[in-house]
């Protein structure tokens, strides 16, 4: 029954059915899959029926003599024979299922591979690009990956603080990020496209909004958001007098403990690297639309929108608050 | 009979009863070692512990209906399911299947109690106040004056997130200590249980002979032995980490979180089969009473059990398939899991060759035990794609596993529970449990179970993880999540009928007479509810079926032994 259900539009719909596979390891954990699903229906269907039958054929009957059955206390060939065909069927799925790690956590690594380092924090993404200089947080940008020349991305994952999970169903199978200790996978779409999925281990109160989105992009389009995450933040706000008096705000509060805007004062790394903020769709990691209005209720009280958040409210009065998000707009 | 009667008096040096000092009711059940009294307590305290757990369940089930609901608070949420699982494992799973136990075993082996009557005492009194000290969190976790607060770390628990820096107040130190004591009253009882079948069994109850619910329980209760210690040492290094500045599990100061996986899952798969053997212990029993027939391939059966209870500590992590461990531990677990299967299948095709050219009685006992068979088939079948490494790395920590573990926990367990419940309730009580409102409890339940369970996995293929208090829309959950959660509802009103029928049978069941299922174990040879000290004299046994035995001279078990 499981098996007829990828087929269906309720599965179709969903960006993150593991049933349509868009990267190597999805596809060969979805053609692994669709063996055991096979396998497991034709053993429901066989066993399943028996049982069913055995169930109704064998029911006691109102006209019934009152005789107890015949008493039947074993039969070593039968039993014999329910023992080694599912020890077959057991190293048919084990020699199969090995093939599937094997090619996928010991596949030959391209010298052509992107580097990103993933740190899990509680409740976002970090990810550092370490050979191209870049630092963003919440959405990876990667490259797609031709086939005939391929440029997977090379995630190398830990935590700041608890555990993590990362997990993009369409790409690949998920991979903790576990503080003290250095994970890795790999991902290669072929289709430019946004890729959703979310932290998978539990890691605390907003476990639940720690989105991840993964955008793919033509290898034009990723060399051209490299060399803009690779410019400092802008220095010049002399045309927009609000944006100047904001970034004032924001240097002489807290602010500057837990995040990074390249080319000023602010170096905390607690919290995402803001250097490039204006240009992500989302905040929040992912729950939130990236919008001035949203922004500013962010700034006001993240705890409204992500209860649990460690991100303090600042308690900035309304000018402040206008402030502050028009610097914040500037910082593409 | 009666001779042996009156040879004990002629050698009875007891002198003349006097007027036993007055007790009152409840000074009589606290006090009390007899192993049927400290049964059922095990049993009522497990029930008050599921109707509780089921009602957390619910409130999850409501806050997830709709996305972006805001029926309860993501702190509350969360310790909403740390509650649910910590209570569902501990606290109702085990001791409702050691009060079974306890209830059955000496009944079943023709002993008049266990072993260490005192030491039995003990584990239930110590377990029960395991969970006590759990549920206490909720007025003491913070400190009064902070209004207290559960544990909220998840029934697993997994490191740092139980370390001060990230659990400050003493809600996870709650969680860590009632664990701790229902792991030393499960380690008394198991001694117990172990003492009991190898010492007090009656005359011509050889191991060969032994009913096989009492082989499962033996078999249970070694394994407690190998996982349960390992629980217990990570809770008290937990507690060193904690108060003592130790760095076991404190990544922030060079501690492994990993560390503590593998002393959790060492104890939490073996934990699995811990609850599940004594499920099929029950199956065991009512299977073949309602289909007149004697179990199929009796030695396969206690192979399978003890070799189940080997491999089973050889997979445990089988949890971990996503922390990394590489290729060659991954493929060692893939190994060790699926054979499992193996095992596991032989039970089940010996239940089905146990059905097989009987005449099958459709009294409830019965009914659960069916949905037992096809739910545990699916179960375990969902187990198999799990155990499939690759596989699991998309299904594991996604409501696929929790559906999955619900089918074991829920579909096979429960509903064997539930079958337990209405076979030995009228040797308990002396009452038999009303049929019709047992059959309105079944079809509730099952029609419940599979709206809830079966529509579970789907969201899972979908990519949502467990754990989350709130999803958005637009990821194609929102229907799944409503199926669940009504599905929810109709096993709560279920759990009601059947809660009403175990309290009004009491009072006003039809009377039970001592063997009203016409079975064929020792346990049906005494009264219903049994005297204190179960048999007058030590009953003597010829074949695994002693009472077929006695109903059937003309056609007796022994003579094919």
């Amino acid at each position: 029954m499981l098996a007829f259900l990828p087929a269906t539009s309720a599965f179709a719909s969903s960006p993150t059915n593991i049933f349509d596979p868009a990267a190597t390891p999805a596809r060969s954990i979805f053609s692994l899959s669709m063996l055991v699903l096979s396998v497991t229906l034709a053993i429901f269907l066989i066993v399943g029926g028996l049982l069913f039958y055995a169930m109704v054929r064998f029911r006691n009957r109102p006209n019934d003599s009152e005789h107890e059955p015949a008493q039947i206390y074993g039969s070593n060939q039968i039993e014999l024979s329910w023992t080694v065909i599912p020890i077959l069927i057991v190293v048919m799925l084990f020699l199969s299922t090995t093939r599937v790690i094997l090619e996928t956590e010991a596949a030959p690594r391209p010298a052509s591979a992107v580097d990103v380092t993933v740190i899990g924090h509680q409740f976002w993404w970090e990810y550092r690009y370490p050979k191209l200089g870049v630092v963003t947080a919440n959405e990876l940008h990667i490259p797609i990956s031709d086939p005939k020349n391929p440029t997977p991305t090379y995630l190398e994952m830990s935590s700041a603080d608890t555990d993590h999970s990362f997990w993009v169903p369409r790409l690949a199978g998920k991979t903790d990020l576990i503080p003290n200790r250095i994970t890795t996978m790999w991902i290669d779409p072929p289709q430019a496209g946004l890729y959703l999925g979310q932290c998978a281990q539990y890691c605390g109160a907003q476990h639940a909004k720690m989105l991840l989105r993964v955008y793919a992009q033509t290898p034009e389009d990723f060399a051209a958001w490299v060399k803009q995450q690779q410019q400092p933040a802008r220095d010049d706000l002399s045309g927009n007098a609000l944006a100047g008096e904001g970034r004032t705000v924001f240097l002489h509060n807290a602010c500057i403990n837990c995040h990074t805007v390249s080319g000023t004062a602010a170096t905390g790394r607690f919290g995402p690297d803001l250097t490039h903020l204006a240009s992500r769709d989302t905040i929040a990691s992912g729950p939130v639309q990236n919008t001035p209005a949203n922004l500013r209720q962010w700034i006001a009280d993240p705890n409204v929108m992500k209860p649990g958040s460690l991100m303090p409210s600042m308690h900035l009065n309304d000018h402040e608050l206008d402030a502050i998000t028009a610097y914040l707009d500037t910082l593409h | 009979m009666a001779t042996a009667t009156s040879r004990l008096e002629a050698i009875d040096q007891t002198p003349p009863a006097t007027e036993p000092p007055r007790q009152s009711v409840m000074h009589e059940w606290i006090t009390t070692v007899d192993h049927k009294k400290i049964g059922i307590m095990y049993i009522v305290y497990a029930l008050l512990f599921l109707v509780v757990a089921g009602f957390e369940a619910v409130l999850m089930r409501i806050q997830l209906l709709v996305p972006n609901n805001h029926f309860v608070s993501p702190q509350v949420f969360n310790r909403l399911f740390t509650m649910h699982g910590t209570t569902m494992v501990f606290f109702v799973g085990i001791p409702i299947l050691f009060g079974f136990g306890n209830y059955l075993i000496p009944l079943m082996i023709g002993a008049r109690d266990m072993a260490f009557p005192r030491l039995n005492a003990f584990s239930f009194w110590i377990s029960a106040f395991g969970g006590v000290l759990l549920y206490l969190s909720y007025f003491a976790g913070s400190g009064l004056y902070g209004a207290g607060s559960a544990p909220d770390v998840g029934w697993f628990a997994y490191a740092p997130l139980t370390a001060k820096v990230f659990s400050p107040g003493h809600s996870t130190d709650y969680w860590t200590l009632g664990v701790l004591l229902s792991g030393v009253g499960t380690t008394g009882t198991a001694v117990n249980i172990v003492a009991t079948t190898i010492c007090m069994r009656c005359k011509g109850m050889t191991l060969t002979r032994m009913p096989l619910l009492v082989w499962l329980f033996l078999v249970v209760s070694c394994m407690v032995f190998v996982a349960v210690s390992p629980l217990t040492a990570a809770q008290v290094m937990l507690c060193i980490d904690r108060y003592l500045g130790g760095h076991f599990f404190d990544t922030q100061a060079g501690g492994s979180a990993v560390l503590w996986m593998h002393f959790f899952w060492i104890f939490g798969h073996p934990e699995v089969y811990i609850l599940v053997l004594p499920a099929f212990a029950f199956i065991n029993e009512i299977v073949p009473v309602f289909s007149r027939k004697a179990i199929f391939g009796y030695p396969a059966m206690v192979a399978a059990s003890v070799g189940i209870g080997f491999v089973s500590l050889s997979v445990w992590a089988h949890h971990m398939f996503t922390v990394g461990m590489g290729p060659a531990g991954n493929t060692f677990f893939v190994f060790s899991t699926m054979v499992v299967s193996v095992p596991t299948g032989i039970k089940v095709f010996n239940w089905l060759a146990t059905i097989w050219g009987g005449k099958v009685v459709y009294k409830v006992p019965m009914m659960f035990a069916a949905g037992f068979l096809f739910q545990f088939l699916i179960a375990g079948l969902t187990g198999i794609m799990l155990s499939a490494a690759p596989f699991d790395w998309q299904l594991s920590a996604s409501y696929f596993v929790v559906a999955h573990f619900h089918y074991v926990l829920v579909g096979a367990i429960l509903f064997s529970i539930f079958g337990a419940f209405y076979y030995w309730y009228p040797k308990m009580t002396g009452r038999m449990m009303s049929e019709k409102l047992g059959q309105w409890h079944f079809w509730l339940f099952l029609i419940g179970f599979h709206l809830t369970f079966d529509f579970m996995h789907v969201p899972g293929l979908l990519g949502m993880p467990r754990r989350i208090y709130t999803y958005e829309a637009g990821r194609g959950w929102e229907m799944w999540n409503m199926i669940v959660g009504i599905g929810a509802l109709i096993q709560a009103i279920g759990m009601l009928i059947f809660v009403y029928n175990l309290i009004n049978s009491y009072f006003r069941g039809e009377e039970a007479g001592p063997d009203p299922w016409d079975a064929w174990t020792l346990e049906w040879a005494t009264s219903s509810p049994p005297p204190a000290y179960n048999f007058a004299v030590e009953p003597t046994v010829n074949s695994r079926r002693p009472l077929w035995d006695l109903k059937h001279p003309e056609d007796p078990d022994s003579s094919f032994e």
